[in-house]
């Protein structure tokens, strides 16, 4: 099994942290995985991306054409990143704020309103972790357990207390996300 | 993790390199902040080294400075780096070249950005020139290695100290961008204590230490006032420059035994290109690839060989093709060598790559 994930969208809005927690939990499951995040203009605002990749064999090009998954969380990564899903992948993405919607027939589509539901539950800073649940209900990859190990390998122990908000926010998530009919 | 009794951990290239550092035995490190690598000093400085084995970590002023720190230092005998990008080497190539001139070891980090000028902060290979051919004055070589993992860039941290001792000389980790920012698996290397100053007299007799009553003076110079001297200081490093083509040249395959066709490339590019074989191995097409690894010394007998059995190559760089001019040198115009790179901080995909071996030789 190899899965080839593109997230992208505001800096700010954990893209890169969500990438992170994706390959420490691979890490967990004792998977291969390479994170490569864009480090150039785009971080310094305007739109981020990281590509993460999941095998059971050995990775061989970090950097892709085209992904299995793409994940974008503003308009801009949808228009850049909905042609480059590999027919028959999957797309998530957040309408917050869209004006043109996704149009492909030949791949799955859920659409997640985690920057909506996080504003109204006063919850934006496990944002990401909203739609990481959402990724994990439609696509299975890894184990809720062990995402939760890997965050906790992540993330220093001052902030390990945090912990359980980070698991909620994931089960919400798994709730919130739909499929979205073209 | 743990896999036997080794921690697999999870890590961008740069902070590899600062781990293996600390863990090597490094004594100091001088640097400057530049993107892509500004990981390998932040790092050194969150694991505060001098706690523990002792090494120095020193925000130097200026790249001018690290590199003359490392001159310093290593005039020691200690065990000294530096690390910095495109526009922070090429101000270091003076102190390179004396280091060559005064046959002093050292490690060079280079995670290459593109240029000409500050250029930008995305990833290139376009300093291969610059690292193998002497970017600075005189004759000399450096030996240049080119990790194409995180595993490799603490592995070959490790190497480029080893080589830099064995041959007393500035060595070169050349690395890139994506190379240094990307994060996967490594397994650390051992640790090794850092040399005492008394161990250090007992196996360097030339480093500066202080000099005991009745003792003859320790010189680190790289002038020669009188030419014949300075001509016999060109032949002692010649010497050691055949040994290392003769006996440190490294490099991968993958594919090559029954290959057509073999895409050479380092580094990031070599992975794109791994992919690439797959691509061109999926459509019937008997693709390999050689990864050198040594770039300096580079290996010309493997390419010489495999010409005598594959029908083309395809360098693929991310440069204008540096490295291809090298790989045209080995095969001597045996077999048609196509060149195919993006400049200026673009990564080609796997298709791009697959795409130029396909055009560009077989049709």
């Amino acid at each position: 099994m190899t899965e080839e994930i593109i997230i992208a969208g505001f800096g700010g809005q954990g893209v890169l942290s969500m990438g992170k927690i994706l390959a420490y939990s691979g890490l967990v499951q004792g998977k291969e995985v390479s994170w490569i995040p864009s480090y150039g203009p785009e971080q310094r605002g305007g739109t981020s991306n990281v590509t993460v990749i999941l095998s059971d064999d050995r990775i061989s090009s970090p950097v892709l054409n085209t992904y299995d998954t793409a994940i974008t969380l503003n308009q801009p990564s949808l228009d850049r990143f909905e042609s480059l899903v590999k027919p028959g992948g999957t797309l998530i993405f957040d309408g917050n704020g869209l004006s043109r919607m996704p149009s492909r027939k030949d791949i799955n589509i859920y659409q997640i309103n985690a920057t909506e539901y996080s504003i109204s539950h006063n919850a934006t800073k496990t944002m990401n972790m909203l739609i990481l649940g959402g990724l994990l209900k439609v696509k299975p990859i890894i184990e809720v357990d062990n995402v939760l190990s890997g965050l906790k390998k992540m993330l220093p122990e001052r902030h390990h207390h945090l912990l359980p908000m980070n698991e909620q926010a994931i089960k919400a998530g798994m709730k919130l996300i739909q499929v979205f009919t073209v | 993790m743990r896999k036997g009794s080794e921690e697999i951990m999870l890590m961008k290239g740069n902070e590899a390199i600062a781990h293996a550092a600390i863990r090597c035995g490094c004594d100091g490190y001088f640097g400057y902040p530049i993107t892509p690598q500004s990981e390998v000093m932040e790092t050194l400085m969150e694991l505060e080294p001098w706690n523990t084995t002792g090494m120095v970590v020193l925000q130097a002023e200026s790249e001018v400075a690290s590199i003359n720190m490392v001159y310093g230092a290593a005039g020691c005998g200690k065990k000294v780096m530096t690390s910095s990008s495109s526009p922070g080497v090429s101000l270091m190539q003076e102190g390179i070249s004396y280091m060559a001139g005064a046959e002093l070891p050292g490690v060079i980090v280079n995670v290459m950005r593109g240029g000409p000028g500050l250029g930008t902060i995305q990833p290139s290979q376009a300093d291969y020139f610059q690292a193998v051919k002497g970017g600075g004055h005189g004759d000399y070589k450096m030996p240049t290695l080119a990790p194409a993992s995180v595993q490799e860039m603490a592995d070959l941290t490790v190497l480029a100290f080893d080589l830099a001792f064995k041959y007393l000389t500035p060595t070169m980790l050349l690395a890139d961008g994506i190379i240094g920012q990307m994060m996967e698996k490594v397994v650390l290397p051992p640790y090794q204590p850092r040399l005492t100053e008394d161990e250090i007299r007992a196996k360097y007799p030339w480093a500066t230490l202080g000099k005991p009553h009745g003792k003859k003076p320790n010189h680190i110079t790289s002038l020669e006032l009188l030419s014949e001297d300075m001509e016999n200081l060109n032949k002692r490093l010649q010497a050691r420059y055949r040994t290392l083509e003769k006996e440190e040249v490294r490099f991968e395959e993958i594919a090559c035994e029954d290959a057509d066709y073999v895409f050479v490339a380092f580094g990031i590019s070599a992975r794109v290109c791994q992919k690439a074989v797959e691509i061109a191995r999926s459509e019937g097409i008997k693709a390999g690839l050689l990864r050198p690894i040594t770039l300096y010394p580079f290996p010309v007998e493997k390419i010489k060989e495999l010409s005598n059995r594959v029908k083309g190559f395809t360098v693929i760089e991310l440069s204008a093709g540096q490295m291809v001019e090298d790989v045209r040198l080995a095969v001597n115009g045996k077999v048609p060598v196509e060149f195919y790179g993006r400049m200026g901080g673009v990564v080609p995909s796997p298709n791009e790559a697959f795409n130029a071996l396909k055009e560009k030789l077989i049709q």
